[in-house]
């Protein structure tokens, strides 16, 4: 089995509606959400969809309900087929695939961690989390070390003979992630995994994804509309809006240059000393000014820095990643870096709600 | 001198309509007509407000040509008498073995010797309720009916029950389940259900008489069937229709092939609607029983019927008691099962 797995969208388009292909004409033809609701009745569900998702990258696809995240993740495993456009993984198409070879893939290469965590409320833990590989013919005596194994990393050790509502939610999407884990496919599939979880035990399974990555180097693709999590998470993040790609890339690139209002007033509201990092505000140097308060990781948040510094805006420090010196980070800069975008004042926020109307 | 007589004269067609008139026998009405003498001239006030509804008698009269309305309950009957010898030909091998069931059923249960009978029956009780509360009053009930001389009609009635509820379940299931895969197939199939559930049960038996004879088990076994199949197919295909579209999801994300689905997660989650089903239709063959016994169904209703027939009061309140205890046991065994399927997603079972 192939360990890495790369998805690459291409020009993908979906239109909800009794004739989807004469719509699309019109989309194609420059036609908006709204102008194709009213005049022809047709949902504009996804727009020139193209991203690339690389092989053990997590992928964070970002919006607000109602902008397609949803509609656009299932694309990937065809729960949800497309109008338009093409959907490679591991450089095949996977829209010519016939039943068969379908399944194949979803039963080998790709597994899914739901919202409501979608367990059989029937099965007990363990043979919930052996349900992808039941399902694939294996019998318990199999899967029953891998599923343990899993349960037990997720942190859910002992409890293999409960019942899904025997546990609390968070522990019920360990459950949903031990099951993916077990079917040992490259590409997992999370759609808002951890929206219906509460802030504290949300951080605690961020935490854990991000610890099991660092081990399993999977393909993740993450649906949230919490930017938080998602600045937390992606390696790659995709801003969609109506069924739009508004801007993708690098977190920290996305958040200190925003390239549409939309991204501008969605970003103003965090906490930036949390997520950006030293690497993203340094100046690349390779010798260091004189006088540095010390050194720093590159990886390390800025909130880490002030804490270090005490305040002090007078202050520079080293930046070493792995060992080496790749730069200084002036505290002045940091601090600078810390005031949202000049755009993302009220007036910014108030025009893109005039904008939508 | 009829209320429509203009319109065949005026369309023209009052040749054809006397070419072959052999008067019908005189009714009553034109009888006391003729009695109370000459017609006197009506005002035309008087004949609108007298004018009947074009139906099939009032054309009749103005043109004899025209079928009258028992003409057309005649022409119904005798299709069936056509159709009914092709029909016999088919339907008789295929519910053969519905009589054969039938007979050795009500066989077993009333000759197997009442001391091996009862525990059967209690043990059956305790597999599917696990309640010794329900057992106890199973067991009460029971020895009720045999004090009072009443258990061979309640074990005829209870074996009926038995053989038509399975059978029910046996088609009713995948019938159901085939409805909740199609939704043509369930714009076909609810009609049919909806006709089976108000047809008034009496209606049923007309037609099963002419097909089969009436000393033959089969057909009350099919009346019975009829009517109480419905409830088992409509919670199959509402159970499985309203199954969590989560799961459904994660099901295909995890590559289930339809079989799969049915059998892994469908069935399974639908399983409480399915009992729920079942328990009504073990309730409806129990309703039916007891008019079936019309046609010859042995059982309780055998005695209801003979109270009524001779007015023998105290007869048809002591089988009523019988089958209201039959209900009661029945419904509250099922129930218990019901109860224990729905917990069974809830509580662990080991």
């Amino acid at each position: 089995m192939d360990k890495n797995a790369s998805i690459s969208i291409c020009n993908l388009y979906k239109i909800f509606g009794t004739q989807p292909l004469k719509a699309l004409e019109h989309v194609r033809g420059g036609m908006g959400k709204t102008e194709l609701m009213t005049r022809h009745r047709h949902v504009l569900g996804l727009s020139d969809i193209n991203v690339e998702m690389k092989a053990g990258e997590i992928t964070v696809i970002m919006g607000l309900s109602g902008s397609g995240k949803s509609t656009l993740i299932r694309h990937v495993n065809r729960l949800i087929e497309p109008t338009a456009g093409e959907i490679l993984v591991n450089g095949e198409n996977i829209l010519t695939f016939g039943e068969t070879r379908l399944r194949e893939l979803r039963r080998k290469q790709m597994s899914m961690v739901f919202q409501h965590f979608a367990l059989l409320p029937h099965k007990t833990v363990l043979d919930n989390a052996g349900m992808a590989r039941s399902v694939r013919g294996d019998d318990r005596a199999a899967y029953e070390e891998d599923a343990c194994g899993w349960l037990e990393r997720v942190g859910l050790g002992g409890q293999e003979g409960q019942y899904p509502h025997q546990l609390s939610g968070g522990m019920q999407q360990r459950v949903g992630i031990a099951r993916a884990l077990t079917s040992n496919a490259p590409i997992m599939l999370m759609d808002e995994a951890f929206s219906a979880l509460d802030p504290l035990i949300r951080t605690d399974m961020q935490d854990l994804l991000l610890e099991l990555q660092q081990e399993l180097q999977k393909t993740i693709v993450f649906i949230s509309h919490d930017l938080d999590e998602a600045l937390k998470l992606a390696d790659h993040l995709v801003i969609l809006k109506d069924g739009i790609i508004v801007q993708q890339g690098e977190p920290q690139e996305i958040l200190l240059n925003p390239n549409d209002p939309y991204i501008v007033d969605f970003i103003s509201d965090i906490n930036r000393a949390r997520v950006l990092r030293v690497r993203s505000v340094m100046d690349v140097a390779p010798v260091a000014p004189p006088q540095t308060a010390g050194k720093v990781d590159a990886d390390a948040t800025l909130e880490s820095v002030i804490a270090l510094s005490g305040g002090d805006t007078a202050l520079s420090y080293e930046v070493h990643r792995a060992g080496a010196q790749v730069g200084y980070l002036n505290m002045q800069k940091l601090v600078r870096a810390l005031v949202p975008t000049q755009a993302a004042q009220n007036g910014m926020r108030h025009s893109t709600r005039t904008n939508s109307d | 001198m009829a209320a429509y007589d203009f319109v065949f004269d005026g369309l023209g067609l009052r040749e054809w309509c006397d070419r072959d008139a052999s008067p019908g026998p005189m009714s009553m009405a034109d009888l006391l007509a003729r009695g109370a003498g000459g017609q006197a001239e009506k005002s035309w006030m008087e004949s609108l407000w007298e004018l009947p509804f074009p139906s099939l008698d009032a054309l009749n009269q103005a043109c004899p040509a025209i079928a009258r309305s028992r003409d057309l309950t005649r022409g119904l009957e005798q299709s069936f008498l056509n159709v009914r010898d092709p029909l016999r030909v088919v339907l008789d091998p295929i519910t053969q073995p519905l009589s054969w069931a039938l007979e050795n059923a009500l066989h077993v249960f009333t000759s197997t010797p009442w001391w091996i009978m009862l525990p059967l029956l209690l043990l059956l009780v305790w597999v599917a309720s696990r309640s010794w509360t329900l057992m106890g009053f199973v067991g009460g009930a029971l020895a009720f009916l045999l004090f009072v001389d009443h258990y061979t009609f309640a074990m005829q009635t209870m074996s009926i029950i038995f053989v038509c509820a399975f059978l029910c379940v046996l088609f009713g299931v995948p019938i159901g389940i085939a409805m909740s895969r199609s939704n043509t197939m369930q714009r076909l199939t609810i009609p049919v259900l909806d006709m089976l559930q108000t047809l008034p049960t009496f209606v049923y038996l007309i037609p099963l008489i002419f097909l089969f004879s009436v000393t033959e088990p089969k057909l009350y076994g099919i009346a019975i069937i009829l009517y109480a199949i419905v409830p088992v197919i409509r919670l199959t295909d509402l159970g499985i229709r309203l199954v969590d579209k989560d799961v459904i999801e994660a099901a295909e994300a995890f590559g289930m092939t339809r079989h799969q689905k049915l059998v892994r997660v469908q069935i399974p989650l639908a399983l409480p609607n399915i009992m729920a089903g079942v328990n009504q239709t073990i309730m409806m063959s129990l309703a039916m029983v007891v008019i079936a016994s019309l046609v010859s169904a042995p059982g309780l209703g055998v005695l209801v019927l003979r109270g009524i027939r001779n007015l023998e009061l105290g007869v048809g309140l002591m089988a009523g008691l019988g089958i209201v205890l039959l209900a009661i046991i029945l419904d509250r065994v099922t129930k218990a099962a019901l109860a224990r399927v729905n917990a069974a997603s809830s509580v662990p079972r080991h």
